[in-house]
């Protein structure tokens, strides 16, 4: 698929974000993905062009960062977090239990396109171990019975709700919001930013603090803050 | 020890991430009595607070303000690393979601102080939901006139870019951080020079980690003695502890510093009923790790460090007698591998021969020389890469090592792991 017109335009815009346009570029590499589901040899063209920098160097960074994709990814990128914590509370066996059932491997998309499936590196949910994440919502405290039926739902086109995270679009759909496109104003960004973010082991040490009536000392907000000469004297 | 809630007091409240809800907790009252005040005393009220960074390093975060040459004639940039990826570490992300306008008012009212009009963002490619709330909190913000030009009528403009990530680990160095924000792979950079003179685009930049800029508020309304009547002298304040592992009640806990994980794993419900604490990591995966030895060891920055740790980022992973010590440094090794940027010979080469002898201890094919070459290579590592990477990339092999020695004969003397019965074994990366 050639890119259209409008990422040029879009790109663009991001490039008008910064005060030296190469900061673009990570950006409009999420972009590119967002039109093309990976980084093509056409998006890495576009990229070159509108910065003023080789292919070469533009592939050089799209092929440096774990987010940018070499071939074409699913509707749904599964990522499973098998980095130690998650691993050993139950991450490998999900991971093992999806590459079974979807017949694919790391970095592997089934045959319907539907699924890509990957492990990844700790995905800052620790206290949620053992997680995935779907088009990067997080899934928490999964189980591989919970991450199977998770994929078969996916597959079936049924939409599963993410436990933290906005209701999943495409992975195209998200690329975009990582190329930093956000209309607060716009209904569908409204709901997706009021989406859950917190759940018990978010608030476990607030809910704690609040059953045992503890807090951080008192302070007067108005207490001056001191001048450096009065210090000096 | 009891719980003291300040960068997590709001998280309870309806909607807490919103501007409306923000401002009802005092929300913006901070920047106000800021603007009030010169510069340079806000610079001097977190120099005196003795706040200690929140990314890992722990260094004075107010130092690093004063160290930004003024009238310089330069622009000045804040960069806030929200590159949250240590293993482990998961507190910036739920902050984020939670109480994104905690952040960015820390984000103005430190520009403010060390005279800078661009702020970015370098968020975490993967941490989506965040995304949202931070980019939603500083569009309400630019309405409401907290952010742009001429805020709340001082003078002072001010420009913030939220920037994704695209998944590098080493992005959370923070010279590796700026050439990743400029458009490059994302390698450390030697230093000196330091970011406060030679950071973004070659120009003065503070680079702080979110609960470091997110602290400023509160320390603004409450001063520098509040902050230091929690946690001991060294390095005072509260912490939000990450508590991940075999516990009944994984969670942010946010303490004063100093707090023990005996306390912690009380506040947490305890062990999983019928297992023992094994060993546990004081502050993520670069931090050498401990065994029940050290519960009773107050975890603030220089306590930690006696006892031959680092506090880092407060990512407390525990681990019972049920979890294989090798197989946990194995995937940590792992990591390690996958993430080194490649820059240096010593990083680059070393994790990958780390994973190669871990797999040869899981399939029961090693000898007691592995052990010594893991030692070897650890040496020839540490202290000789380029940037803390490869440094943290050594803690885990070295301290579990030093602590848990025979489970690693174990593996040679029984011909592979003891605890592998009935475990599904994954390929390495």
């Amino acid at each position: 698929m050639a890119l259209s017109e409008q990422t040029r335009i879009d790109a663009r815009e991001i490039i008008a974000r910064y005060p030296q346009k190469r900061s673009a570029l990570l950006p409009m590499l999420h972009l590119v993905q967002s039109e093309e589901g990976y980084v093509t040899p056409e998006g890495i063209e576009l990229c070159a062009e509108e910065l003023g920098l080789t292919k070469a160097e533009v592939a050089a960074v799209a092929t440096f960062y774990t987010m940018y994709k070499r071939h074409p990814t699913g509707d749904y990128l599964v990522s499973v977090c098998t980095n130690t914590l998650c691993g050993l509370l139950g991450g490998d066996e999900i991971f093992a239990t999806l590459k079974e059932h979807l017949g694919v491997g790391h970095d592997e998309t089934t045959d319907d396109g539907k699924v890509t499936l990957e492990h990844a590196e700790c995905l800052a949910a620790c206290d949620y171990a053992p997680v995935v994440t779907v088009n990067y919502e997080f899934f928490d405290q999964q189980t591989p019975e919970s991450a199977h039926q998770l994929v078969l739902d996916l597959r079936a086109g049924k939409d599963p709700l993410p436990t933290r995270g906005a209701p999943l679009c495409t992975f195209k759909q998200i690329e975009r919001q990582l190329a930093g496109f956000f209309d607060p104003e716009d209904e569908r960004t409204k709901d997706a930013v009021a989406s859950p973010s917190t759940g018990i082991p978010t608030l476990a040490g607030v809910r704690l603090a609040a059953d045992r009536g503890e807090t951080a000392p008192s302070y007067d907000p108005e207490s001056p803050i001191p001048t450096q000469e009065k210090k000096d004297s | 020890m009891p719980l003291t809630p300040v960068l997590t007091k709001r998280w309870l409240s309806p909607n807490s991430w919103t501007l409306q809800t923000y401002e009802q907790l005092e929300g913006y009252q901070a920047l106000r009595k800021a603007f009030r005040s010169a510069p340079d005393d806000i610079i001097a009220l977190v120099k005196e607070s003795t706040l200690r960074g929140r990314g890992g390093a722990g260094f004075a975060t107010g130092m690093k303000w004063q160290f930004i040459p003024q009238n310089d004639g330069k622009p000045h940039y804040l960069v806030v690393n929200a590159d949250e990826g240590e293993p482990g570490t998961c507190r910036d992300a739920p902050l984020m979601m939670a109480d994104p306008h905690s952040l960015v008012e820390g984000i103005v009212i430190t520009c403010y102080a060390v005279r800078a009009n661009t702020a970015f963002i370098y968020l975490r490619g993967e941490l989506v939901h965040a995304l949202r709330r931070v980019k939603n909190a500083v569009a309400e913000a630019y309405a409401a006139g907290y952010l742009g030009k001429n805020i709340l009528g001082s003078g002072f403009d001010l420009d913030v870019v939220v920037h994704s990530g695209a998944g590098a680990y080493i992005c959370g160095e923070e010279t590796a951080l700026l050439d990743s924000l400029e458009g490059y792979r994302g390698q450390p950079r030697l230093k000196p020079p330091f970011p406060a003179t030679h950071g973004l685009y070659n120009s003065p930049t503070v680079v702080n980690n979110v609960g470091s800029i997110a602290s400023v508020p509160s320390m603004i309304l409450a001063g520098a003695e509040w902050w230091k009547q929690m946690g001991p002298g060294g390095s005072p304040g509260t912490s939000i502890y990450s508590l991940s592992g075999r516990i009944k009640r994984p969670g942010q806990y946010e303490a004063p510093m100093g707090t023990t994980l005996r306390e912690l794993i009380e506040m947490a419900g305890g062990m999983r009923d019928g297992h023992e604490l094994k060993f546990w990591t004081p502050g993520g995966s670069s931090t050498p790790m401990f065994n029940a030895e050290q519960i009773d060891l107050p975890l603030d920055f220089d306590s930690v460090a006696k006892a031959g740790s680092i506090l880092g980022t407060g990512a407390v992973m525990i681990f019972d007698d049920s979890d294989c010590v090798v197989r946990a440094v194995k995937k940590w090794s792992e990591f390690y591998a996958h993430e080194s940027c490649g820059k240096c010979t010593p990083c680059r080469e070393g994790t990958y021969w780390y994973v190669q002898i871990y797999d040869r201890l899981e399939r029961g094919e090693a000898s007691a020389e592995d052990i010594d070459t893991l030692l070897d290579l650890s040496e020839n590592i540490l202290g000789r890469s380029f940037c803390a990477l490869g440094d943290g990339a050594t803690s885990p092999v070295t301290s579990s090592i030093k602590y848990f020695k025979d489970e690693y004969v174990a593996h040679y003397e029984n011909g592979g792991c003891p605890f592998a019965q009935g475990r599904t074994l994954v390929g390495a990366h």
